[in-house]
């Protein structure tokens, strides 16, 4: 029977009862966000006593399905003021999964304003005191000492500095198989966390069994067809792997969606010198790793190991967005500098995007020049140090931009726009209008459709068919994000039925069903509706569905605008 | 007729030595710049020309600004 684990924080006890039925259905992004739609008051104060972070598997997390090990967190965000689910590779999923863990439920203040590890295994819940020497420490060093005193395979879920000081940015950092660093990145869940007393979580799946499997013939030979999709799709199969995420400077700076100097144009003279074919022949030039998975079983391994001129290891996971927000957005053409920022972002456990995007909000009200790395390194470190400048920054691009009486501060929701401009990447632009989670590229990816001519094409610089996309891929996704898998498996099976028709057919074999793809899209639908429904309970209107009103200036090379009505924004999620 | 070429990802090794520029005597499309690097049509999975999705068959002009890619993807 499948365990539902609630945590109380303020008594730090722990009742471990059998998964409710109406979560019995559910996993991941589906079962975070029902709970929190559910649990949670919408209008609490997310650091407040009402609040409640939850942890969840996907579907099919801890089997042989490759790709499958993502985290799901959910609470709501200190940042959005809205629900969120933001996810994570790492290996505590699959621990949690192995151990029949559908929930963990973290509830309640601390009496005592100290922080607590919260220890998980086969024999129940145990609550430590936090080493004295990880509190305020960096995030690599911290998970060492706690692989040290808990076993060097053991799960961690941890917060830095940024958490306990419960900036509004602030992520979950998780330990991935080599003891590096994975994050829930966005909506500053690592605030909650924080607010919660709970310094790191740790899992330990000794002694666990295998997760069972209902139909394990049918799900071998799905799971074959599935790894098949993902392996022979050019994007899932090769790009990925060779280059990372950060192959798309060049086709975002060559399609003008690039945007650079706080969104003032959507291209720029040097994107290839910090776009991924730079970076791959850097790594394998200095020796470093190309590419590598952030959780066992992922066969697309786009994460890599980035290394300096000794060849000595400065970050992985390292993305796009934050490569572009620093490279482009904040004009810093250098990919060393920028190595060394998002390893301080993984060091303090800071959401790079969000804190990336602040950066060029800072340059912009002048603060520091435009592309200045060093400045830019001194100013991101100041979050460590609790300066007021630093929690400015770590509370993210809308506060720096309401600090310095900026106009021009592209969020929605209060979360920092991603690395596509809305107006040269139309599709992308609804979602990040309309989606529950605030500013999120990873909510409805309309830039595989406008740029990558992946599932299909909707030309990018028109409105003509962009409403249905955004609404089709934001349902899909939040039922990817159900599954445990990477979102990257949609683009092998966007374009290779029989890919997903394996991941259906994967879950059922798993808990013998017979779904079909119309419940896929129906539990999308759920999902998204309880979200929207706990944000109306919060206070959003349709008046949050909207962009900043400086994307109706023109947008060099293309200088096309923001120009959805009201109306059409609001069909997006009319369904 | 001089173009500009740029070949990413993938396709980076069929980027010509000396630059950018690409001359095209009598003009052409996308295809014969294709071909006459050396790539294989079906490798190209998004043709920009000027910024703009174009098809293999689009005419090119002086000055154009071609952007050649494999198929790639992330977020």
């Amino acid at each position: 029977m499948a365990k539902f684990i609630r945590i109380d924080m303020g008594t730090r006890t722990a009742e471990i009862g059998a998964c409710p039925e109406k979560y019995a259905g559910l996993a991941g992004r589906g079962l975070t966000s029902m709970f929190i739609a559910d649990e949670v008051k919408p209008t609490c104060h997310p650091l407040g006593k009402y609040n409640k972070l939850v942890f969840a598997p996907g579907f099919l997390t801890g089997t042989s399905a490759v790709n499958s090990g993502r985290i799901s967190c959910g609470a709501k965000s200190p940042l959005t003021g809205g629900i969120k689910e933001s996810n994570s590779g790492g290996s505590f999923s699959q621990k949690m999964a192995r151990l029949d863990i559908k929930a963990l439920v973290f509830e309640g203040l601390p009496a005592d304003g100290k922080y607590a590890v919260v220890k998980v295994d086969k024999d129940g819940v145990t609550f430590d005191e936090a080493p004295a020497e990880i509190v305020g420490a960096g995030n690599y060093d911290a998970i060492k000492v706690l692989q040290d005193k808990y076993g060097p395979k053991v799960g961690v879920a941890l917060i830095g500095p940024a958490g306990e000081m419960k900036l509004s940015a602030a992520n979950i950092s998780f330990a991935d198989p080599e003891g590096n660093i994975r994050s829930a990145g966005r909506g500053g869940l690592g605030a909650v966390m924080g607010s919660k007393g709970i310094k790191a979580v740790i899992i330990d799946d000794a002694g666990a069994s295998a997760v069972p499997i209902a139909r394990p013939e049918e799900f071998k030979s799905a799971a074959k067809r599935f790894a098949n999709a993902l392996t022979t799709h050019p994007v899932t199969g090769q790009g990925l792997p060779k280059y990372g995420t950060n192959v798309l400077v060049n086709i975002l700076n060559e399609a003008g969606g690039l945007p650079t100097e706080n969104f003032r144009r959507g291209r720029n003279e040097w994107a290839n010198n910090i776009g991924g074919e730079t970076m791959a022949a850097t790594i394998e030039e200095r020796g470093g790793k190309t590419t590598h998975g952030c959780h066992a079983g992922c066969v697309i391994r786009c994460s890599q190991h980035y290394v300096d001129k000794q060849g000595k290891y400065i970050t992985s996971g390292f993305e796009y967005e934050t490569i572009w927000a620093l490279g482009a957005d904040a004009a810093i053409d250098d990919l060393d500098a920028i190595a060394y920022a998002d390893r301080e972002y993984d060091e303090v456990g800071i959401d790079s995007i969000e804190t990336s995007v602040a950066v060029a909000v800072a340059m912009d009200a002048g603060v520091i020049p435009w592309g200045d790395a060093k400045a830019a390194l001194d100013l991101i470190r100041q979050i460590r140090q609790g300066t007021p400048l630093g929690r400015i920054l770590g509370c993210g691009a809308a506060a720096v931009g309401q600090m310095y009486g900026l106009t021009r501060v592209p969020v929605v929701k209060n979360q920092a726009i991603p690395a596509y401009d809305p107006r040269a990447v139309k599709g992308v632009g609804l979602t990040y209008a309309t989606t529950p989670m605030g500013a999120d590229h990873t909510a409805g990816y309309a830039v595989a459709t406008n740029i990558l001519r992946v599932g299909g094409f909707v030309d990018p610089l028109g409105k003509e068919g962009q409403v249905e996309l955004s609404r089709n891929l934001q349902i899909a996704t939040a039922a990817v994000d159900s599954t445990g898998m990477c979102l990257f498996i949609a683009f092998a099976i966007l374009d290779i039925p029989d890919g997903f028709n394996a991941l259906v057919d994967m879950i059922n074999a798993r808990y013998d069903l017979s779904l079909t793809g119309d419940d896929v899209t129906a539990l999308g639908k759920t999902i998204l509706k309880a979200e929207l429904d706990f944000n109306r309970r919060a206070g959003f209107t349709s008046a949050h569905d909207r962009l900043p009103e400086f994307f109706e200036e023109p947008c060099p090379p293309h200088n096309t605008v923001w120009d959805f009505t009201d109306e059409e924004i609001d069909s997006v999620l009319a369904f | 007729m001089i173009i500009t070429v740029k070949c990413y990802a993938t396709l980076q090794r069929f980027q010509p030595g000396g630059g950018e520029e690409f001359s095209l005597p009598g003009g052409g499309t996308v295809h014969d710049v294709v071909l006459a690097l050396g790539i294989a049509p079906e490798e190209v999975a998004v043709i920009f020309v000027n910024g703009l999705h174009a098809p293999m068959d689009k005419a090119l002009a002086e000055g154009d600004r071609l952007g050649l890619f494999p198929a790639v993807g992330g977020g």
